[in-house]
This record gives structure tokens, sequence and C-alpha cells, in this order.
């Protein structure tokens, strides 16, 4: 029984960490290469998750949705890029935190006023609704296949960084964006795919996660919030900090919710531990951060930079 | 200090004279909103004045100021739920709330800067939300009722009239202070970080402790303000404690002119009335209001006491480049 449920637990963690992931990945670029104040990062997730809604209920076809959902979030990325946020990298942080507060405003009304107050809803299809067994204990399919998803952006990341011609481009870039420049590389060109490519796993992070939650206006600033805890935990700039800075997160905060209140009725009276309990796991992984920035101000697997 | 009348500063001065006589012409007409709706104004005029402190003098980005207010309403409303009516304790209770917890989240915060701190910032904020939501016995999601008012030896905060005037008197009394302190050795050291922290490292100066003093300071009026809302609506509730609330209040400084003495004040006023007048059009004026502020954020940032010097300016061409004695930051970006 306590082991089943820990292993749930676990498993769960991983699940919501590899959504963090997802979200962190894109984010982290954008802060630690442009140097880019992005609220609206979870605007991209929303609409994610609303076009995997919409088509997926139109066609049927959860695959369909999701694809609709990776296009949605490329081209919003990209008209996002051109439109405003181009204009602003030269700018300081705060014009970059007014602007994406704008456009966070923007979209939450946005699509309150097109699908309504109500929230919408994900039917999976037949072949991912069950569980699987293992070691006589099952876990639904669904969220193995969030699991898998997420792990291969990991890898398809870090291959497209460290390997590919255009991750060693981005990885100049983000040291010396000029001399990258003077050597005859588009670097605005670059920026902008750059940005679509966050915006497009952000949207797939919706997507995946629109069948385990309501889809709803607004839905995009919590995780937004926790993704930024990610990224500041993981070192900005770096996506495999973020990785791990994501897991930790996903983890610290599922455990926490199971276990510390279990934890604390062991030491404290029941009334003060079902008060204080879920207060403190709410608040666990912000005080993972504070401990973390006090410690390690840079994070805790920064960028490698020079 | 000089504190001479120019275009610039004669339309807030204006302002707040109008909004002076504002109750009297309320209870006149036999409106009470406006009183209402005008003490709104004047309590996010002081939230935005604190967080100017911050933001404004010191450069630092605070995208969680909301956490202050929201500890000066519950420092209202937690005494006041066990039957605690002496305002006096409420204002200890704020203090207190908003000094130890600035002192902590300041200092951590200001290990960092640029997009760090305006992140770390923000977590706190959202650390003390999920903090006052979780506990359900002080209402969590949905807040709590305050079944009493803040007393000051027998002068009650129980009517929209008084916490009107008393938010009214403490608005004039922080812009003043702040015309003093823009000026001060205090607010010439935050200034210069601001632009060049280096330099004033050079000079010997610990801008650092210069930057938490300005930081509790303005967490620690923010509180104030939340007291008075609390004590306004006679109810606190964590959605006050939001996110969003710390964005509009950057937003609402932004507006009106960062750093500037009358900036916080002319954004509060601009933003509220502008919210106003759209929720009157369309219910779904957060969607027009969003494209503003982008558009706002797109053409720079010397607000409208930028505007307004810039106008004082070339209306008296003999004092062409002198600056607005008391307005528009050197920011002003062409």
């Amino acid at each position: 029984m306590t082991f089943s449920l820990l292993l749930a637990q676990l498993l769960n963690g991983l699940q919501y960490g590899v959504l963090l992931f997802l979200l962190a990945a894109g984010l982290t670029l954008v802060f630690g290469i442009m140097s880019f104040v992005n609220l609206a990062h979870g605007s991209l997730y929303m609409l994610g998750a609303y076009a995997a809604a919409v088509v997926t209920g139109a066609t049927d076809s959860f695959a369909l949705g999701v694809f609709a959902a990776l296009a949605t979030g490329t081209v919003v990325g990209m008209l996002l890029e051109s439109a405003a946020v181009s204009r602003l990298y030269r700018r300081d942080h705060l014009d970059h935190v007014l602007a994406t507060f704008g456009l966070v405003l923007f979209f939450n009304e946005m699509t309150r006023m097109i699908w309504g107050p109500q929230p919408l809803f994900v039917a999976l299809p037949e072949s991912l609704s069950g569980t699987i067994d293992i070691f006589g204990f099952s876990y639904p399919a669904y969220r193995f296949l969030i699991i898998a998803v997420g792990l291969a952006v990991a890898i398809g990341s870090s291959w497209l960084i460290h390997k590919a011609r255009v991750g060693m481009l981005v990885r100049a870039g983000s040291v010396n964006p000029q001399m990258v420049g003077a050597l005859g590389v588009n670097i605005r060109l670059l920026n902008a795919m750059l940005f679509a490519l966050g915006a497009a796993l952000a949207a797939l992070a919706g997507a995946m996660a629109a069948p385990i939650l309501s889809v709803q206006s607004g839905m995009g600033e919590p995780v937004l919030i926790t993704t930024l805890v990610v990224i500041v935990i993981g070192g900005i700039g770096s996506v495999s900090g973020a990785f791990y800075a994501a897991l930790i997160v996903g983890l610290t905060d599922t455990l926490g919710r199971t276990y510390l209140p279990l934890l604390m009725r062991e030491f404290a009276s029941r009334d003060v531990a079902n008060a204080a309990g879920p207060a403190l796991a709410s608040m666990l992984v912000y005080l993972l951060m504070a401990v973390v920035l006090a410690v390690r101000p840079q994070g805790l697997f920064p960028a490698h930079k020079g | 200090m000089r504190m001479s009348l120019s275009t610039g500063n004669a339309l807030p001065v204006a302002l707040l004279a109008g909004l002076a006589l504002l109750p009297f012409a309320a209870a006149a007409a036999d409106e009470p909103f406006f009183t209402a709706f005008f003490a709104r104004v004047l309590i996010y005029a002081i939230a935005a004045t604190a967080l100017n402190v911050a933001l404004g003098l010191g450069g630092l980005v605070s995208l969680g100021h909301a956490l202050f207010l929201g500890l000066g309403m519950y420092s209202v409303a937690l005494p006041a739920h066990f039957g605690i009516a002496n305002g006096w304790i409420h204002v200890a209770a704020c203090v207190a709330s908003c000094g130890v917890v600035g002192i902590l989240t300041g200092y951590v915060s200001l290990r960092t800067s640029g997009i760090a701190f305006i992140m770390i910032t923000l977590a706190f904020a959202q650390m003390g939300y999920f903090l006052i939501v979780s506990l359900k016995q002080f209402g969590g999601d949905d807040g709590m009722a305050i079944p009493v008012a803040s007393e000051f030896f027998g002068f009650s905060l129980g009517s929209p009239d008084s916490v009107y005037g008393v938010a009214f008197c403490l608005l004039v009394a922080l812009t003043v202070w702040i015309a003093r302190l823009r000026s001060a050795p205090f607010g010439m050291t935050l200034r210069a970080g601001r632009q060049n922290a280096r330099r004033v490292a050079s000079v010997g100066l610990s801008l650092s402790r210069y930057q938490l003093t300005a930081y509790v300071l303005s967490a620690i009026l923010c509180g104030l303000a939340g007291m008075l809302l609390a004590n306004l609506n006679a109810y606190a509730s964590p959605s006050s404690m939001s996110w969003m609330v710390s964005g509009e209040l950057i937003v609402m400084v932004v507006l009106g002119g960062m750093g500037s003495v009358f900036g916080p004040f002319l954004g509060t006023v601009a933003f509220l009335g502008i919210e106003e007048m759209l929720k009157a059009v369309t219910e779904h004026w957060m969607a027009v209001f969003g494209i503003l502020i982008l558009a706002v954020a797109l053409l720079g940032k010397a607000g409208i006491a930028g505007l307004l010097a810039r106008s004082g300016r070339s209306n008296s061409p003999a004092r062409k480049g002198a600056k607005g004695p008391l307005l528009a930051e050197s920011g002003v970006q062409p």
C-alpha cells in the first residue's frame, strides 16, 4: 500500500516535472539568450490547450489536436515575436514585464470572449485511457505518454543545442551576438526561430496537460509562475539546468503535498498538522527556491558562458 | 527645496485639490459611489507611490508588491476576526509584518538582479498568496469579512468618508515626502545606483543597503495602503495578493511616470479611470486594456508626468532645457 502510493506519487511528480520542463525549456532560452522576460509564456500554454481541446472535439483525434497546438504555438509565437517582442529586446526588463503583462490580460480575455468562462474538457482516445500494469501496480497509460514525450523533448533539445549547427549558432549568439552577426548569420531570424520553438513547446505542454486538467481562461498563470521557479533554480539560460530543476520541483511539490501533512501529524497535534501541512506544502517549492538563491544566486546548474 | 508650480505639476495639484472637495460634492449630490470609488483610487495611489520608492527611485522591478498590500489587509482582518478593533494594534501588526517580510525577502532577492530579481519577488508574493489560500480557518480562497473597522482613539475607519479622509491625508503627506526624498542624499544615492551601480560603489557607498532600506520602506507603506483597503471593503481576500495586482501596480507607476513625484498618483487615476470607463462600454474591457498596456510599453516610459513636463517646457521657451523641478526622471527617452 505505502510502496504503491510512493511509486504513484513518484510517477506523478515525474509527469508534472516533464510538463514543467516543456514550458521551462523555451522560457529559459528566451531569458538567457535574448535576455527577455516573457510573462506571456503561460498564455501560449493556454492557447495550446485550447487548440488541442477545440480540434480534438471537432475531429475526434487527439493526435490532430496535439498537432494543431504545435501549429498554433509556432504561428502565434512568430507573430508575437515580429509584432512586439523583437522591438523590446534592447529595452530594459521593466518594459518586457509591462508589455507581456498586457498580452496576458489580452489573451485571457480573448479566450473568455471566444469560448466563454466555462472550462472545456478533452476526451482521451480509447487506446490511451486505460492503465498499464507494472509489478502488479497500475498507472494511467496517458501519464506514461506525457513522461515519454517530455523525455523525448529533453533528448531532442539537448541534441539540438549541443550537436546541431543551429544549436551551435544559438550558443555562439548567447555569448557574442555582434560577432555572430558579423560572420554573416542572420541573428534576428535565429532569435525569431528560437522564440517560436519555445512557444511551440509551451503549446505542446498545454496540449499534453489538456486531458488531465480543465481548459480555461487564466490556466497559464499558475503554471507560469512555477516555471519561473524552475528556471531560477536551474540557472537562467541553461536547458539542462531547466530539466533537472523541473524534475526537482515536480517531485518536491507532488511528494510534499502528499507526505508533508502526514509527516507533520507525527510531530504536531492533528489540528495544527491539518492546518499547517497543506499551507507548508503549497509553499514548499518557493521555500526551495529561496534556499537555493540564498546559497547559489546563479542557480544550481548555471549555463556555461564564455 | 524648490516647490514652484510649473505647468508640469499644476495638473496633479489641481486634481488633488479637487479630490479634497470630492466627498462633500458627492454627499451633496447623494452619490456615495464616487466617494467609495475615489477612496479606492487614493488607496491604490498610495500603494503605487510606495512601489515608486523601490521601482522608480531604486530601479528595483518588484513584481511582488501585492504581497505587502495583502499583509496590510490581513493585519486588519486577523485582529478584527478575534475582536481587536484597536487601530494602533493593526498598524503595529502591519508595520511589523511588512517590515520583517520585507527585510527577509529583500535580503534574498537583492542577492540577484535583473530578470532573477523580478522572478524572485514574484515567487515570494505567490508564496504568501498560497499561504493565505491554504489557511481554511481564515476563509482560504474566499477571503474573510472584517467585522470591526480599525479605531484610533475613538475615530473609526468604518465609513467610506473616514477612509477617504485618511487616505487623502496620507497620500498628500507621502507625496511631499517623496518630493523631498528624491533630492535628499538617500534618494540621490538610489537614483545614482539605478544609473550606474559601479560608480556608486566606487564612491564608497554600499548600494545594496540603500536598496534594502528603500525596498523595506516601500513594503511598509504599501502595507498601510492595504490596511486602508481592508477597512474600505470591510473584506480581505487573497485575490488582492495575486500577481495580477502586482502587475497592475507596476503599470500604474510606469503609466504615470517612474521616479517622478506625482507620477504614481496620475498613473493610478488614469489606470482606474480607464478601467471604469471601459467596463461601462464592454464586459471584455480587459482585452482592450491589455492592448493599451502593450502600447504604453512599446512607446516608452516617461509616462504622463513626463508628457506634462515636456509640454510645460515647450510652452515656456525661456525655460527650455531646464528640468521640470519635480517631474520626470532623467530616464525620459526621446
